[in-house]
């Protein structure tokens, strides 16, 4: 039962990579899907990443459950997890069949979640003005180059003295981070965005108004998914030291959690949960930006190209 | 390229420029760099004028006072008489008259019709619609039909430039400024260039005021030819040019077409030289 599960998982495991590398190509529309997943599988490239991670498992394996080093000695083996991950029925209350593991996701999920959407909404609109506006940039951009630098952890006391209860200390102490990741990046993309196409705006009638719209915020676009995909990534990693002080549920605290009640196994299925989720996430934005910038997909795939 | 070629050439009856004694002196951070120097130039309207001289010598800079990108420090500009750069003026770019730029600055986040069409109707001249029925047409005429959707990006450096020449000509400008737009072109795209540019002149009749360091493409597009010194840059002599339009390439080995390269060549020598050996002490 348990070895018919795992191999499943790794089926899985292995299609779901092979779909990544065709959505990546962005090719489905060309070829059928069928075709391009037997390329893709057959693919010298994903033949390396699949060894990659038979390599990283194995290891583990070695290291763990054959070799038994002394320092990895308390440690569970990849079987282990994998099998109380799969678990209809697991020894230490958490796999896929179990609606705690599910509520942990939630939590963890709305609350990155939320931390990174306010932090968009505040962050982009700050750094566009910022690189807008010369004055407000000297106003704000040492006061945001001295705070920046302090871990969110040390917000920690403040955000709970603070703000009523530990839900919304976990969402700020979040969002510090991906506010500060968004509003600078924001900032470079103004800063990058040729001094021409202002000239060039100008010239043909365009407002201060209609420039903000049709120059600063398309020309700062690339930079502020860049910065997106990096501050969904911080987004999760502040949050989860967050939930590990200050939350009852989540798969920071549940990872926290397990260590505490010697619940091994399942500080593994949280971490990897987490790299999945944190993975998808970041894809996911990848995505949004791709459908927004058009134009920069355009330029970069040769076969579009136009000549005389 | 097109049987237009020969139409007549009509001419705008306005965007008269009048350069009058201008100074331009650039003071960041306490260095004095004099960049114009009581130069003069009158340029009538509809007249193509190009403006040659060894690189540095404050081209662009006119050009960027005559866009309403900078201040003059003295002197005056009159566009069609009335004052378009003064001390006293705040510097105001404006569609009567569009620069096209030496690297191109079209959007390339927009499409070519989103381009072409910007100024119209963000100055809300036109609707959408409106704007767009004439942008193709215009496209049409040098030869852009097909392209209304690609980005810039997607486009060869001719196509781009003959875009952005059509998406300043929409706005029906008194002046056109272009800023050394076919200089990193080939041989073949720049000739092309030249005889769509031309098209465009003929059927228009608008005043030119053209950059580049190239003696034969300012011959062979401009109804006048002045030299600048080199820095601090005033105008040494301005040439006409009595090549019949419609030009057309037979002309570049004309008697008429070397006599004034001939002319021109000497005239810039002796600035490139003075430029040369400026250049020279101030490294020493």
């Amino acid at each position: 039962m348990q070895t018919a599960l795992i191999l499943v998982a790794l089926a899985a495991l292995i299609l779901g990579l092979a779909v990544w590398r065709i959505h990546k190509q962005a090719k489905l529309y060309e070829v059928g899907f069928g075709r391009q997943l037997a390329t893709t599988l057959s693919s010298k490239s994903f033949q390396l990443t699949l060894a990659g991670f038979v390599i990283f498992v194995g290891l583990w394996w070695v290291t763990v459950s054959l070799l038994k080093l002394p320092w990895f000695n308390r440690l569970p083996g990849p079987v282990e997890v994998v099998s109380e991950w799969l678990s209809p029925e697991p020894t230490f209350g958490i796999s896929i069949y179990t609606k705690d593991y599910y509520t942990h996701i939630f939590y963890s999920t709305y609350r990155a979640t939320a931390a990174f959407l306010l932090a968009t909404l505040l962050g982009i609109p700050f750094g566009l003005l910022m690189g807008w506006n010369k004055k407000f940039y000297d106003y704000s951009l040492p006061l945001v180059e001295l705070i920046r630098p302090i871990p969110p952890l040390a917000w920690v006391p403040l955000a709970i003295l603070v703000l009523p209860g530990s839900e919304p200390a976990v969402i700020f102490v979040t969002f510090l981070v991906a506010f500060f990741v968004t509003t600078l990046n924001t900032l470079l993309g103004v800063e990058s965005i040729d001094e021409n196409y202002f000239r060039a705006a100008k010239c043909l009638g365009a407002s201060n108004k209609d420039i903000l719209f049709d120059v600063v915020v398309p020309g700062a676009l690339p930079y502020v998914f860049t910065g997106l995909q990096i501050s969904m990534g911080a987004s999760w990693f502040s949050l989860v030291a967050g939930e590990m002080i200050a939350a009852q549920y989540g798969l920071g605290f549940l990872i926290w959690d397990s260590y505490s009640v010697i619940a091994y196994p399942v500080i593994f299925i949280g971490m990897a949960t987490l790299g999945i989720i944190g993975w998808a996430s970041s894809a996911l934005v990848r995505v949004v930006g791709r459908r927004l910038m058009a134009w920069r997909e355009a330029e970069l795939s040769g076969s579009a190209r136009v000549e005389v | 390229m097109s049987a237009s070629n020969t139409a007549p050439v009509c001419r705008a009856a306005d965007g008269a420029l009048s350069v009058r004694d201008v100074t331009k002196i650039y003071d960041p951070e306490g260095v004095h760099v004099v960049a114009l120097e009581h130069c003069s130039l009158e340029i009538a309207a509809g007249e193509f004028v190009a403006v040659v001289g060894p690189s540095g010598c404050g081209k662009s800079t006119l050009l960027n006072i005559m866009a309403g990108f900078d201040y003059v420090t003295h002197g005056e500009i009159l566009l069609d008489g009335a004052p378009l750069a003064t001390p006293d003026t705040r510097p105001r770019p404006g569609s009567d008259r569009v620069v096209v730029f030496q690297h191109g600055a079209l959007f390339p986040w927009k499409t070519v019709l989103e381009n072409v069409t910007y100024g119209p109707v963000v100055q809300k001249q036109l609707d959408q619609p409106a704007a767009e029925a004439k942008a193709r047409e215009m496209l049409a005429r040098v030869g852009l039909s097909n392209i209304e959707k690609s980005y810039p990006g997607q486009l060869s450096s001719g196509m781009q430039r003959r875009v952005e020449i059509i998406r300043a000509l929409i706005n029906d400008p008194k002046v056109l400024l272009l800023d050394e737009p076919f200089r990193a072109m080939d041989t073949v795209t720049k000739s092309a260039s030249h005889e769509y540019l031309l098209e465009l002149y003929n059927a228009t009749g608008k005043t030119i005021f053209f950059i580049t360091h190239d003696l034969e493409e300012a011959i062979f597009l401009a109804d006048k030819v002045a030299v600048m010194t080199t820095r601090p840059g005033h105008i040494k002599l301005a040439i006409s040019v009595d090549l019949p339009r419609p030009r057309n390439y037979r002309m570049l080995a004309s008697q008429e077409f070397l006599r004034l390269k001939a002319q021109l060549v000497e005239a810039v020598h002796e600035e490139a030289v003075k430029a040369f050996q400026a250049g020279e002490r101030e490294m020493a």
